[in-house]
């Protein structure tokens, strides 16, 4: 029965519940990096890390947190994994640390990360929580990778910083600047849900 | 740039060019749930605008005369946070004795506010950009107001969209990405009125 808890609750967070188009939650920090898939994957890793450890550290201290101050102490628990990613990425990839500026600071307040933990680590025992928030995270990550990539092929013509558009490609320039971001998402948002749409009527 | 007019210029770029949420994408979550009445947006657009610019001049304090003499530059967000919810927590006390009618506009929205990124991004983006006190409470200022310039925007946008036909699937969040990147869009006409 174990086992199949697991994957129900792998399944559903990268599918039906995932945190992006079925709750459009937590876009805030990480739009801001999807206009370099390179950029994109260090991020996200970061912010896979946090989720699944904080609902980790969270679901064990779940007894001992009063109920009245425990949004301050999930913050508290997710802000010091913050500082980890923060403090690795300054040292092992330099760089991209300085690129993604203020943004890593920003997973603090992304709200899949206190959203699972509120409504899932608060609730369960350690164990699943880890895979709750591990599958959000992954959940996030792959839809993220996805528009990232177009992002980065369309307006640079570029994959992970290699050439491959030939020299027949226009830059399209929008999709690196701001509105690129809102109107990829969007279109996403809007294939998944178009099919998840006639999915269901098929099967009624 | 002259020193006196700098403060000024970083108000105006907060403002429009470099808008908290249509430049750098901060505060969607609340931008997307609460944009769908005009009254709510303007209760929560106020709130955020007040609590952004009194954070930024706290953490901008306790930044320059706590951190950095202790060395402790690592610990910013774990400090700017609590500044931020701290400082939530008082307005939101002090408010409920002194205001019934203010507490009742406003109350509710202010721990939401906590967790809106906008509010540790413009604390974050003041110390990566180095800005002077002056300069960051006008920034925390611009950023809100810009913010506040948005959601009213949206609000206003998606009240008359409630009666129009939407494409299946593109309702609701579809929708409002779509307007929101059409209004980045007019915001980067803002581009080059200021150089930063």
């Amino acid at each position: 029965m174990a086992k199949a808890k697991v994957k129900k609750v792998f399944l559903d967070s990268l599918g039906k519940q995932n945190p992006v188009f079925a709750q459009v939650l937590g876009i805030c920090s990480t739009l801001a990096v999807t206009n370099v898939l390179k950029n994109t994957l260090v991020m996200t890793m970061g912010v896979v890390f946090v989720t699944a450890l904080s609902n980790f550290t969270v679901s064990l201290m779940r007894k001992v947190i009063p109920s009245r101050v425990r949004m301050m102490v999930e913050t508290l628990i997710i802000a010091s994994y913050v500082i980890i990613v923060e403090i690795a990425l300054k040292a092992f990839v330099p760089d991209i640390w300085r690129q993604l500026g203020p943004y890593v600071g920003l997973i603090i307040t992304n709200c899949i990360i206190m959203g699972r933990a509120e409504a899932f680590a608060l609730s369960n025992p350690a164990g699943i929580s880890l895979v709750d928030g591990l599958a959000s995270g992954i959940g996030y990550a792959y839809v993220l990778l996805i528009i990232a990539f177009f992002r980065e092929l369309m307006g640079s013509g570029t994959i992970w910083g290699y050439q491959v558009m030939g020299s027949w490609w226009t830059n399209w320039s929008i999709m690196v600047m701001p509105p690129g971001a809102f109107f990829m998402l969007a279109v996403f948002i809007w294939i998944v849900k178009g099919l998840l749409l006639t999915h269901e009527e098929k099967k009624s | 740039m002259n020193s006196a007019v700098y403060p000024l210029a970083v108000f105006f770029a907060a403002v429009f060019t470099n808008n908290i949420l249509l430049a750098n994408y901060l505060g969607m979550c609340s931008f997307l749930s609460v944009s769908r009445e005009l009254k709510t947006s303007v209760g929560l657009g106020a709130a955020v605008t007040f609590v952004m610019a009194t954070t930024s001049l706290l953490n901008w304090l306790v930044y320059h005369y706590i951190l950095l003499p202790l060395d402790l530059d690592y610990l910013r967000f774990i400090v700017f946070i609590v500044v931020i919810a701290a400082f939530v927590q008082l307005v939101e006390m002090i408010i409920e004795r002194v205001s019934e009618t203010l507490y009742a506009a406003l109350g509710i929205f202010l721990p939401l506010i906590t967790v809106n990124c906008a509010i540790l991004g413009v604390c974050l983006f003041m110390v990566i950009r180095d800005y002077d006190l002056l300069s960051s409470f006008t920034f925390g200022l611009g950023s809100g107001i810009g913010w506040f310039l948005a959601i009213l925007a949206m609000a206003g946008i998606r009240q008359k969209l409630a009666r129009a036909r939407v494409p299946r699937g593109l309702e609701g969040a579809g929708i409002t990405l779509i307007i929101t990147g059409m209004m980045a869009l007019a915001f980067m006409g803002f581009t080059g009125m200021i150089k930063l």
